[in-house]
């Protein structure tokens, strides 16, 4: 009737092409660690070989903007600092997601003064926002869990 | 040597130019004018047996509001801020502490940059947060602070809640041009 059976007996699989797009896409997150304090100190246990985010396809991380999909967003971010945030943010290529790690990124956290950001969202559009000061490993593999949720129901047609 | 010790040194040395001296716990204390400043730190840091050759800190304190109930000295001081120096010596192994009263409206104190180079950084620290000028200092410009920010934050008198966005990346962080003065 349809198209397998056209195909039946060759060595192709038919799909819908963001079924395929969005498999690759979740499984070979890009990230780029933008860790300003003690919560980038945690995820060096999330990729370390206690936690290994590699199980979930992450663990490639790069330190260019340019080469990573995901911004894991870790620690306190300071007035001063939040233009540098934004321009490593608009030098990713889309498509690309964040994850707001610990309290500081979420909320400017304790720092309730006259130099911290309350909140990235201020800067940046957040995917995940994750709880803790700082969190555990396991909270942010739970967010990494959750971008692949977010990404497996995207379509290619949404994006730029 | 002990604190008190020094201190009295620095009393025979330099009485009548002391406004206070306090001693609490052992931790000893004088308070000076800002053109007694050069005098008394450069002896503390080359007399023999005093030596105070590391500059620990330079910290300012605003007294604005300050009760005077808590017995830390100078309860009836007429100035508004002060510069804290913390000296101590690594070759016998004692600290003293110098305070200096600086007054409205000038807030003006002679930077020791050249007596101890670590001074560079912390008068600038002090002038960003404060806003007391280091006359002498080669490069006083903000160190913690943005550029574009405006005021001083930890005066008293700084609201509380007050934010200051910095609109654009300042090149002195994403391409400084050094100079190392």
């Amino acid at each position: 009737m349809g198209l397998e059976n056209e195909l039946e007996g060759m060595p192709v699989l038919a799909t819908r092409l963001d079924e395929v797009i969005n498999w690759g896409r979740k499984y070979a997150l890009w990230p780029m660690p933008y860790g300003t304090a003690c919560c980038a100190i945690e995820f060096m246990g999330v990729v370390s070989s206690r936690f290994d985010v590699s199980r979930f396809g992450a663990e490639l991380v790069r330190f260019s903007p340019r080469q990573a999909d995901l911004l894991l967003v870790m620690g306190t971010i300071t007035q001063k600092m939040a233009p540098v945030l934004k321009q490593i943010y608009d030098q990713m290529p889309d498509p690309k997601w964040v994850v707001s790690m610990g309290a500081c990124a979420s909320s400017g956290g304790f720092y309730d003064n006259y130099s911290v950001v309350q909140g990235i969202d201020e800067l940046v559009p957040v995917d995940v926002y994750v709880a803790g000061c700082p969190p555990r490993p396991e909270n942010v593999i739970g967010a990494i869990v959750k971008i692949q949720e977010k990404i497996s129901n995207e379509s290619i047609r949404n994006w730029r | 040597m002990t604190e008190r010790a020094i201190m009295e040194r620095v009393q025979a040395r330099f009485g009548a130019e002391i406004l206070s001296c306090y001693e609490f716990r052992g931790q000893c204390a004088i308070t000076i004018r800002p053109a007694q400043l050069r005098p008394v730190l450069e002896w503390l840091r080359d007399e023999p047996g005093i030596n105070t050759d590391w500059l620990m800190d330079v910290g300012g304190v605003d007294y604005l509001g300050f009760s005077p109930a808590d017995g830390s000295g100078d309860d009836d001081r007429e100035w508004r801020y002060e510069v804290v120096y913390q000296v101590y010596s690594m070759k016998l192994n004692h600290r003293f502490r110098v305070k200096v009263a600086v007054a409205e409206p000038d807030l003006v104190v002679p930077s020791v940059w050249d007596l101890w180079g670590i001074a560079n950084w912390m008068e600038r620290e002090v002038w960003d947060l404060y806003g007391i000028r280091f006359e002498g200092h080669p490069n006083l410009r903000r160190i913690l602070c943005h550029d574009e920010f405006v005021g001083h934050a930890l005066r008293k008198d700084y609201p509380i809640n007050k934010r200051q966005k910095l609109t654009s990346p300042s090149e002195n962080i994403l391409c400084e041009k050094v100079e190392w003065a």
